[in-house]
């Protein structure tokens, strides 16, 4: 094993000074898995340019620097988390309030909605639902370069646990809203966990927000296992300000028959990376995974897909559209693993970006690896600038250039947004997305901070 | 309205018009005919405003002003407007949202409010009618998905819409069935009043058969070689282009 990184050395010390007050807070079973995922950290570190799935993307900048780190909440900061008000018209959603990491304890721990859903606590649920945790919780965030994961397993206190029984449609989605607001700059870590029993359907809201202007770092774990028959729909709406960095890594695991998507829409951030991990462990489910980011100024917004056909007769779709201006990067890794089982395997891939400025950059790498004969698979990437046609072809009918601009990015980044099935939060995006285009905010109307 | 005097366009260092000159006063139609690559859309385009090429020489003049020096879209909301030979599709653009956007860049430049999103509707199907076009078209994304036909029809709805004084059509009957292009043809007539011209660039006699020009000119390798009254579309029907290459070589070398 190479010597330790002065980076990762922090976190090893964060670590060994905290972790006795960790296990006091957690539930013996998710402490379980902290002694080992700590020594697999300590064997990845905090992943550098080295490490290919990370080569485009420098986390030192947020890495190395102090910060406070929550491991216990704060009462007050619940009552702040309990004013903040999503505005989204008409969205009828059952809505969570994370502020820095940790669910709201005010009004009790875990609830249970009359449709049969529990949402609540992650440790909460360790306690009162041993079985279904045992059963799902660190099974499907499995990997061996990412130590961010491992860090995450070793060290997150608490998170949102939600459970959908079986063959309960869940109409209404619902909405965590992750809230970052300290004096200080802060840290934090959360985990959620997510089982939507068989012939079940659930739709999932995550919007990430920064209320105060410090400098943040976050680093968030997301396990959700997708039984048979059942459909599920996860959208992440990522809406921080410049000196916040926003790391998640989404693990979905699905049997057979079933649907899953996710879609990352990436507003606005310092530095965001997304891995999103969609294993098809039964036969017959599709899986889509979405994504738009907007950048601008230093902003650095990095994609990751892993898409793993295990098993036969599966279909697999991911579409991954960027518009970067001024000295904005971003990255998009897209691999596709399809196993010598996974016969009958169809997986596409398409990943497009417009660089509006010269200094501008995008890295996009397509990574196919295919052991099975029976399969199609296709994979694209394109960067580019706005088509001079298409922008002659409005401004012929007497719309300005500045304007037809504005409307060409707007409908090349409406193919992602068109995925969002519920049309309050479809709307909304359409709203921010146009008002961002246009260098406006494009913050929610209930957020306090100023982004950009 | 429009004169054209002595024209000239280069596009890669290559000469493509050679000294255009023509007149258009209001309410007349012009049919521009020729064949393959000899200049029409090119022609077209310039007067649209697409920064293709460079003009070498010549000007533009257009309700006393010059086109040249003018903005696309400026071009646009003075009342010029151009049928594409090939529409371009704009996925992800609604055509109720394009045609709101131009109709209200057209009213400001003319210093009036927008319209409401009701009268807006409302003149959309108005003007849908009136072209025959599909109203579920009107829903989609610009021209995304849409048939050669239906794209072509779309242009002409755009027209309608935006009720321009000089509408160039370039080749839009091109690739329409019969009875697509009597739909085109009929639009364009319904959209004809005393004081609008057209100039209508076309291969074929056919189009010509329901929008009666009057005037006919033939471009060939960069000029107008030929100018008659509508009698010159049947003849060029008829006996094709090669006598008229003739007649140009044999001037040259007189």
């Amino acid at each position: 094993m190479s010597a330790v990184s002065e980076v990762t050395a922090r976190y090893l010390n964060l670590y060994n000074d905290n972790i006795d007050r960790i296990n006091g807070i957690s539930s013996p079973y998710i402490n379980s898995f902290r002694q080992k995922a700590f020594e697999k950290f300590t064997e990845l570190g905090v992943p550098t340019r080295k490490n290919e799935d990370y080569k485009y993307t420098n986390l030192n900048v947020f890495f190395d620097h102090d910060y406070r780190s929550l491991f216990m909440p704060v009462e007050a900061d619940f009552a702040k988390a309990d004013e903040f008000r999503c505005d989204v018209a008409d969205l009828d959603a059952q809505g969570i309030v994370l502020l820095n990491g940790f669910y709201p304890t005010l009004n009790g721990k875990l609830h249970q909605f009359p449709n049969g859903v529990w949402i609540g606590s992650l440790n909460e649920a360790a306690v009162r639902f041993p079985d279904l945790v045992e059963k799902h919780y660190g099974k499907y965030a499995q990997t061996d370069k990412d130590g961010l994961v491992h860090l995450n397993t070793a060290m997150a206190s608490d998170g949102v646990f939600i459970y959908v029984p079986e063959g309960v449609v869940v109409a209404q989605p619902v909405q965590v809203v992750n809230l970052v607001h300290a004096e200080e700059d802060i840290f934090n870590q959360h985990r959620n966990l997510i089982i939507v029993e068989k012939n079940a359907e659930f739709t999932l809201i995550i919007c990430d927000h920064t209320l105060s202007p410090g400098k943040f770092l976050t680093n968030a774990v997301t396990e959700a296992y997708v039984g048979e028959n059942s459909h599920f729909d996860l959208i992440r709406v990522q809406n921080e300000h410049n000196t916040a960095c926003k790391i998640t890594h989404t693990f979905i695991h699905q049997e057979k028959n079933s649907v899953a998507s996710s879609n990352n829409l990436t507003l606005h951030g310092g530095l965001v990376r997304n891995s999103t991990y969609h294993n098809l462990g039964g036969e017959r489910a599709e899986s889509n995974s979405y994504g738009l980011f907007l950048g601008d100024k230093f902003q650095h917004i990095d994609n990751f897909v892993s898409v793993v056909h295990s098993s036969p007769n599966c279909t697999s779709n991911q579409l991954f559209k960027g518009v970067l201006d001024d000295v904005a990067t971003g990255a998009f890794n897209g691999r596709i693993l399809v196993r010598p089982d996974a016969q009958g395997t169809l997986a596409y891939q398409r990943n497009n970006n417009i660089l509006l400025t010269d200094d501008a950059k995008m890295d996009t790498k397509p990574q196919l690896e295919i052991y099975a004969d029976d399969v199609k698979c296709s994979h694209g990437a394109t960067i580019g600038q706005l088509d001079d046609e298409s922008l002659f072809y409005l401004q012929s009918r007497g719309i300005n250039k500045r304007e037809a601009r504005v409307m060409l990015m707007f409908g090349f980044a409406h193919e992602v947004i068109q995925n969002i099935k519920i049309e309050a939060l479809r709307e909304r995006m359409d709203n921010l997305v146009m008002q961002r285009l246009r260098g406006e905010l494009s913050r929610c109307a209930s957020c306090m901070v100023k982004c950009g | 309205m429009l004169v054209i005097d002595n024209l000239k366009v280069a596009i890669n260092g290559k000469n493509i018009l050679k000294g255009i000159s023509l007149k258009i006063r209001p309410g007349e139609i012009h049919a521009i005919m020729g064949p393959n690559g000899s200049g029409k859309s090119t022609l077209a385009a310039v007067l649209a405003g697409r920064e293709l090429g460079v003009v070498t020489g010549g000007t533009v003049t257009y309700y006393g002003k010059n086109l040249l020096e003018m903005a696309a879209e400026d071009r646009a909301k003075e009342g010029i407007f151009l049928g594409f030979q090939y529409p371009i599709e704009i996925p992800g653009v609604s055509m109720v949202n394009f045609m709101k956007t131009a109709v209200n860049e057209h009213r400001k430049h003319k210093g009036l409010d927008p319209l409401s999103a009701s009268d807006f509707l409302k003149l959309m199907r108005e003007k849908k009618e009136l072209v025959e076009i599909d109203s579920k078209l009107a829903n989609r994304s610009v021209n995304e998905g849409f048939s050669g036909g239906e794209k072509k029809k779309n242009e002409i709805f755009q027209m309608a819409m935006l009720e321009p004084k000089l509408a160039i059509l370039d080749e839009t009957d091109s690739g329409l069935d019969i009875d697509a292009l009597r739909i085109v043809a009929n639009g364009v007539n319904k959209i004809k009043r005393a004081d609008n011209s057209f100039i209508v660039i076309t291969h074929y006699q056919r189009l010509l058969d329901y929008i009666v020009p009057d005037v006919v000119h033939v471009l060939y390798d960069g000029r107008i070689v030929k100018t008659a009254g509508k009698e010159l579309a049947l003849e060029l029907e008829e006996k094709g282009y090669d006598w008229i290459k003739k007649e140009v070589e044999n001037n040259i070398l007189v």
